[in-house]
């Protein structure tokens, strides 16, 4: 460990590296926290199975690149059947848990991700995939920093997702209805607004946007049918660090945890992987704590 | 009059348990082929109990309690080791010492390692408890998943308790036949002991008080109710008996890795949630009636499904969270009131209140 | 005569709404103290400050001469100060003699005890209890099929078997049908009298709190607004010019 730190001393150019990837990377968890701090805030159901929908978004290109498709075209479609999916799993367990405790909501994504995780294994098998988008390398610093184009493409494409998410919700009249909702689902619905739908469509719409950075995730780095878990950690520790409806805080956390996560692994060692965001929730929920005992509340 | 309804309902809660005991005690005997099986079941019955303590009946749901069955396995192997030999030797030579245990040594060690299991993994649920107490809901069930997960990682990494690799543990001295006795014993009365102990537990203010966090936790606080002391308490009791439950499975099995043997967050983890769910939590009964039928379902369909069983396991807490959320017991105490002492209950009330009535 | 509660300079706002303004008052030991005021004058949040559901900005809380404007909710429940709440707050699903039983004081209760049965006299005392607010006849029944204003009284008993110093209700008769309204005065004043537990009330009804307090305080707006024995607070004109609106 301590070998691994001088290195990181002695040649600063790692530290570079390092950063970058975290920073490409901390972008789509940026997305899929994006996502679940959209539903947690509209329907007040915290989705256990988002990281789960991220790498069926992720499977999607991946199908594509072995039908010699680019898996680059995948984004729009991953978009378009996630988005359906959603919306098929919003009217079979959604609608039913929606108005209820915690605990039921909690529990019921939670065998969701179950079920889509053992589908995935069944069908794609246990092996880790990629889908490979044929993208050149850049050699930066004469060759000591490298840089997979894919990424940068990744980067380019989440923001452009992100910027059309905020105009969607800004301008539109679903994106106003689901803000209102947010705000006061009793209000909005007597003002006339269809809250179901508003709900079925936020909840589709969040399917969508994971589909979406799986499909980013499935390029530039590894999809595995039980990585889901990881995603949907990451996704709360970003939402748990930024707070709900806060997209700057949380375009900043996906950064950091990017960026932490890959000097961590270079630290520590890769197969300390998701005890290192594991950590960072468990700190990250013990910061939360302190502050809130100083207002006198606690963190609910 | 309160005592009385109990009493009275108690009379087939003692013919079921007697039923019980004299099946937990002949079954091996009875059924030699699969007192392995068996022993598994009262397994699994400690399993939904402990996780029914804070899931059913306080509405803590933790999805890692998986956690501490693993840090009693590890425990106590460390201690059963320990006491003969140097562990970080040991370990490191993957097997390939062979310490021969006299009958004392395994025992005695065997013993030790129960009771630091036990000890250790309270201590750990009232540290770790005190660290995410404060937390509620979602953070809680994600926070405990994750460390569950995260704990087969950290192990998998730490060479002083081999590893990926894992241990073996020290060889039984006696033949297969004793062995299977022995160990099937140990669970079935580690299971007892868990019931009973919860059965006197239940019976007084604890319940009444998780049961208020569960309900409303934010006027417990305001009546000045100690809920973080209550937490970690029945947190404590959980990882006691989680902690044991380890330590004995651990040797029952004869070797022991961080992934599938001691953190099986996925699968056992999560077979805790199932069964209690599915016979009813918050009832002393459901987790009891939950893990027999899960437990039998899954050794007779689970190689026909094929691969399948895993999806159909996600599918069942769905539907069951879902749809049947009050499970079995909940279920039947809804559809015949009065094989659960609730009219009898009900009748008492009345008639005291017109007895009362007629005396004033 | 000592001063239970102590408040002093105490500021609370929420966003760049003023709710609470140097507010001090106090409320006297053994005594039923009043504090009213139009809607929206601050009354409820001047009790959640005090009770620790909300930190308060500037200013001091100390009860019994010890400060709690720093503590939590809990803790302050554990030193004597309990609270009622304006929309009951009690546990539905279970029987009336079970919410009473969770509501036995824990002050000082070793860790062991928390596994042993109730003791018979804690099982008569809360029966006494239930007697004196009028609820014996229902202890067997869950607390959720109770009418809104039985839910009051036993919400009330709760606080009553939690042994109390002193009782913050946040208005107490609201919604209560008006025949029991003279029941309930009287229940409260007992309380105080044979209980010895002071009071500390958030009224609207005019003619209970004049009936029940021995000194009252009006909030207006955030600010304190007048201070006296129920006379003077009747006969003040800034306490009807504020509620009649003439401001």
């Amino acid at each position: 460990m301590w070998d691994n730190i001088s290195l990181l001393v002695i040649a600063p150019l790692l530290n570079v590296q390092l950063l970058m990837d975290g920073v490409l990377i901390g972008a789509i968890f940026a997305l899929a926290a994006y996502g679940l701090a959209l539903v947690w805030g509209v329907t007040n159901v915290k989705n256990l199975a988002q990281g789960d929908f991220v790498i069926m978004g992720g499977y999607i290109a991946y199908v594509f690149t072995t039908l010699g498709i680019h898996p680059i075209l995948a984004l729009p479609v991953a978009m378009v059947l996630m988005f359906g999916f959603g919306w098929i799993i919003y009217r079979l367990i959604i609608a039913h848990v929606i108005e209820r405790d915690l605990f039921t909501s909690l529990l019921a994504t939670f065998g969701l991700a179950l079920v889509i995780q053992q589908t995935l294994n069944l069908i794609f098998g246990p092996d880790v995939q990629i889908a490979e988008s044929g993208f050149d390398i850049l050699f930066l610093f004469g060759g000591q920093v490298t840089l997979a184009e894919i990424k940068l493409v990744a980067l380019v494409l989440a923001g452009l997702l992100a910027a059309m998410i905020v105009i969607f919700m800004k301008t539109s009249r679903m994106g106003q209805a689901i803000r209102a909702t947010a705000q006061n689902a009793r209000a909005a619905k007597i003002m006339g607004i269809d809250t179901d739908r508003v709900y079925a469509f936020t909840f589709a719409m969040n399917a969508a946007i994971c589909g979406a950075a799986g499909v980013l995730i499935s390029m530039i780095w590894v999809i595995q049918p039980f990585f889901g878990i990881s995603y949907s950690i990451r996704s709360f520790v970003i939402v748990t660090a930024a707070g709900l409806g806060n997209l700057p805080g949380v375009i900043i956390a996906g950064l950091g945890l990017g960026a932490a996560e890959q000097f961590s692994g270079f630290v520590l060692g890769a197969e300390f992987q998701q005890a290192t965001v594991v950590g960072l929730l468990v700190l990250v929920l013990m910061y939360r704590q302190i502050q809130m005992r100083r207002q006198r509340r606690v963190v609910s | 009059m309160t005592a009385l309804v109990k009493k009275r309902a108690g009379l087939g809660s003692i013919l079921g348990q007697a039923a019980i005991l004299a099946f937990g005690v002949a079954a091996p005997f009875l059924f030699p082929a699969y007192t392995f099986q068996i022993a598994m079941l009262w397994i699994m019955i400690l399993f939904a109990l402990t996780w029914d303590i804070m899931g059913g009946q306080m509405g803590y749901n933790s999805l890692g309690n998986i956690l501490f069955f693993g840090a009693g396995m590890y425990i106590s192997a460390v201690v059963q080791i320990g006491i003969v030999y140097d562990v970080a030797e040991y370990t490191a030579a993957f097997g390939a010492i062979k310490i021969d245990f006299t009958e004392a040594q395994y025992y005695i060690g065997f013993a030790l390692g129960i009771v630091a299991a036990a000890v250790g993994c309270t201590l750990f649920a009232a540290i770790f408890g005190s660290m995410v107490f404060g937390l509620r809901g979602p953070y809680f069930a994600i926070g405990t998943l994750g460390v569950a997960i995260a704990a087969g990682e950290l192990v998998g990494g730490w060479d002083y308790v081999g590893g990926g690799s894992g241990i073996s543990m020290p060889v039984f001295p006696g033949d297969v036949e004793p062995r299977a006795l022995f160990f099937y014993f140990l669970c079935f009365i580690s299971a007892l002991a868990t019931f009973v102990f919860l059965r006197w537990v239940y019976s007084g203010r604890f319940k009444t008080t998780i049961n208020a966090i569960r309900d409303d936790e934010e006027k417990a606080e305001a009546m000045g109710i100690h809920t973080t002391r209550y937490k970690i308490v029945a947190w404590g009791i959980a990882a006691f008996f989680l902690g044991i439950s380890g330590a004995i499975f651990g040797n029952m099995i004869g070797f022991i890795e961080p992934l599938e043997v001691a953190f099986p967050t996925v699968t056992l983890g999560i077979f805790m949630v199932v069964m209690s769910l599915l016979g009813g939590k918050g009832t002393l009964w459901g987790p009891v009636l939950g893990a027999t039928l899960f437990h039998l379902l899954k050794e007779v369909t689970w190689i026909y499904l094929l691969g399948w069983q895993w999806v159909a396991l996600g599918t069942l807490i769905i539907v069951n969270v879902v749809f049947f959320q009050q499970g079995i017991l909940g279920w039947a105490q809804d559809k015949w009131p009065q094989f659960f002492g609730i009219v009898v209950d009900e009748k008492l009330s009345a008639q005291g209140a017109a007895a009362r009535e007629a005396a004033e | 005569m000592t001063d239970m509660i102590e408040v002093s300079g105490v500021s609370k706002h929420y966003g760049g709404v003023i709710a609470n303004n140097q507010i001090s008052l106090n409320v006297p030991s053994g005594r039923i103290t009043g504090l009213i005021g139009p809607n929206g004058s601050g009354k409820t949040t001047l009790f959640n400050s005090i009770v620790g559901f909300h930190p308060i900005d500037e200013g001091s809380i100390t009860f019994e001469g010890q400060e709690i404007s720093k503590m939590r909710v809990p803790q302050i429940a554990r030193l004597g100060l309990l609270r009622t709440f304006q929309q009951t707050r009690i546990y539905g699903k279970m029987n009336c003699m079970d919410n009473m039983m969770i509501s036995v004081p824990q002050r000082h209760m070793p860790l062991m005890r928390m596994f042993k049965k109730f003791p018979a006299e804690t099982l008569e005392r809360a029966e006494s209890i239930l007697e004196f607010v009028g609820l014996y006849q229902k202890r067997l029944l869950p607390a959720g099929s109770l009418s809104f204003g039985q839910q009051k009284l036993l919400e009330f008993a709760m606080a009553l078997i939690n042994e109390p110093k002193i009782l913050l209700l946040d208005e107490p008769t609201a919604g209560i049908n008006p025949t029991l309204i003279n029941g309930l005065i009287d229940r409260l004043r007992r309380a105080n009298e044979d209980f010895g537990i002071t009071l500390f009330v958030i009224e609207h009804n005019m003619r209970v709190i004049m009936n029940l307090a021995d000194n009252i305080y009006c909030l207006a707006h955030g600010e304190m607004l007048a201070h006296g024995k129920p006379d003077e607070i009747q006969n003040d004109k800034r306490v009807i010019d504020a509620y009649l609106g003439a401001h």
